[in-house]
């Protein structure tokens, strides 16, 4: 996103803002809907009432606070995990010679095609076998090992030099103290772009969550979301739309807030 | 030692990864070939008796055909937006990065708020887009998603809008990979700006467009958050893809086996498509 750039002509730039306007807008009419009274829904009256009243509603409508509650532990559970499983798994690929590797590396590979959801038969099977429907940890399990995690943090540890490595080696690090010490903290660039995305992803996923929650002890937010806003609820419009942006806003805010990390992140999943 | 570190180290990840990757996959498989056990009549093999029923099932056709439309009917637009939005963006624009802001929002809301929104959207008579027609041209109602002919077009606009932003960040980061010397040299020519990015632009974007397409049409088989809130697949199927259909099948149905079917045929189709996928990211070696 470098300053230079041809500057736009007058044209251009107003169809740009134009079609910004027409992709916030949306968003903007949820704020609209949740911020007034039902009857203000479809009438732009810039001078209606404004109230908090819908998201008060929401809130006691549906169990909001343990929905945030949910997501929030089984987020910080999978990401916590990916991070051990990947770095380990990562360093492993990225530095030693053992014997299958390339083998075991493309079946490592075979995750990025096959997600979980995909396998939702079979998968639901396996969590009522081990007893893990309805809990936080069988939404996360299937998740722990993310390919994408190992993929990217091989190639991170790849470009550590090995003299780095040889000299820590020297001082007397075990090969543990020596992922510690030395590559761990040289990929936290790589660890901040993993960890965004991979938030994003638990905080907005929603196929594997609905299928092996359910109870309300379980459910995240976009299970939640989805029976709170689902048409036969008959919940009105305005608390919908303050129920659909209080389970959005912490997401929002935090891409609001680090944009340029968010985009980038998000490119990197994307190439893989 | 080499060999057992590197094992030990990969052995977590791969517990997880062969249980709920490589195991479901092959029991999958597995599976298809069984007939679905009830309490009078217990699973039996039946070989490729799913099958045949498959291909003589309506709704599996149907849904297929849902998802080729589905991927032709949103990739190709939403590509397009996002190649004129970075485009933009890359301009030197007042407010740039307020633009840019806007147009990937979309991006990073869960699937389920989205439908939450547009379902007022489309909602018939108080809906805002039935509002805005009526007002504005005096036209009559319209059960967009109640509708078989409409309902798939519908989910297909609010999928282009979510999806857009998110492929514009990929042509963003290539546009700023070309030499601005290729611009220079245009306008010294005095080439137009269509010119320009007719018969330069375009062309070196193409392995972006590529990339974007396939990594784009994967994604298309994994879409189906939004039917359950909007339409439930209905009516009479007519928004449903494969992935909803397996749900369905498997967790309304009880139809075990025969979600299993499914979910090969699902694969099959995914792993066709990391094959092109392959074959791309060999040949962009190239060009570089």
């Amino acid at each position: 996103m470098s300053p230079a750039g041809r500057r736009a002509p007058l044209l251009e730039t107003a169809a740009a803002w134009l079609l910004a306007l027409l992709w916030l807008s949306p968003l903007l009419y949820a704020f609209w809907a949740a911020f007034h009274p039902v009857e203000y829904a479809t009438r732009f009256d810039p001078l209606a009432p404004l109230t908090l009243a819908n998201f008060a509603k929401a809130w006691t409508y549906a169990p909001f606070p343990r929905h945030f509650l949910n997501t929030v532990l089984l987020v910080t559970m999978i990401l916590g995990a990916q991070l051990v499983l990947c770095t380990l798994a990562g360093y492993a690929f990225a530095r030693f010679e053992f014997a299958g590797r390339d083998i075991a590396f493309g079946l490592v590979l075979v995750q990025l095609l096959i997600m979980p959801e995909v396998l939702i038969v079979e998968n639901y099977r396996i969590m009522s076998r081990l007893g893990l429907v309805d809990t936080i940890l069988g939404i996360g399990l299937p998740y722990m090992a993310s390919a994408f995690g190992i993929f990217l943090l091989r190639q991170t540890f790849k470009t550590v030099p090995r003299e780095l490595e040889d000299a820590a080696r020297v001082e007397g690090c075990s090969f543990i103290g020596v992922l510690w010490r030395v590559y761990v903290p040289l990929a936290r660039p790589t660890y901040l772009a993993y960890g965004l995305v991979s938030v994003s992803y638990h905080w907005n996923n929603f196929l594997w969550p609905l299928i092996v929650t359910n109870s309300i002890e379980t459910r995240p937010l976009t299970v939640g979301l989805a029976i709170f806003g689902a048409p036969e609820s008959g919940v009105d419009w305005g608390v919908i739309s303050a129920g659909t942006l209080m389970a959005v806003s912490p997401l929002l805010v935090a891409f609001l807030l680090f944009q340029r990390q968010f985009m980038q992140s998000f490119m990197q999943a994307g190439i893989k | 030692m080499k060999h057992v570190y590197g094992w030990l180290l990969l052995t977590p990840a791969a517990i997880l990864l062969v249980g709920f990757t490589h195991f479901p996959a092959a029991a999958t498989l597995w599976d298809s070939l069984f007939s679905t056990g009830t309490v009078v009549r217990p699973s039996r093999f039946v070989a490729l008796g799913n099958y045949a029923s498959l291909a003589d099932d309506p709704i599996f056709w149907q849904v297929l055909g849902n998802n080729l439309w589905f991927a032709l009917g949103t990739i190709p637009t939403s590509m397009a937006i996002a190649l004129l939005m970075a485009i933009w963006v890359n301009d030197r624009l007042p407010a740039r990065a307020l633009v840019r802001m806007a147009y990937f929002t979309p991006t990073v809301l869960p699937m389920i708020a989205v439908a939450n929104l547009w379902l007022f959207f489309y909602t018939p008579q108080i809906g805002l887009i039935d509002q805005l027609n009526a007002w504005l041209f005096g036209l009559p109602s319209h059960n967009w998603l109640g509708d078989p002919n409409t309902v798939l077009a519908c989910t297909m606009v609010m999928v282009i809008w979510k999806e857009a932003g998110f492929f514009m960040i990929f042509y963003l980061a290539a546009l700023q990979s070309l030499a601005p010397e290729l611009e220079e040299a245009a306008k010294m020519e005095g080439a137009s700006r269509w010119y320009f990015f007719r018969r330069v632009t375009f062309p070196l974007l193409m392995p972006t467009t590529l990339f974007v397409m396939v990594n784009a049409t994967i994604n298309s088989f994994k879409l189906v958050d939004h039917l359950f809130i909007l339409t439930k697949g209905g009516p009479d199927n007519a928004s449903s893809l494969l992935l909803y259909y397996i749900y369905q099948v498997a967790f309304s149905f009880f139809d075990t086996t025969y979600a299993s079917t499914l979910t090969v045929i699902l694969l099959l189709l995914l792993a066709g498509l990391a094959l092109v996928q392959f074959q791309l990211v060999e040949k962009r070696v190239h060009y570089r």
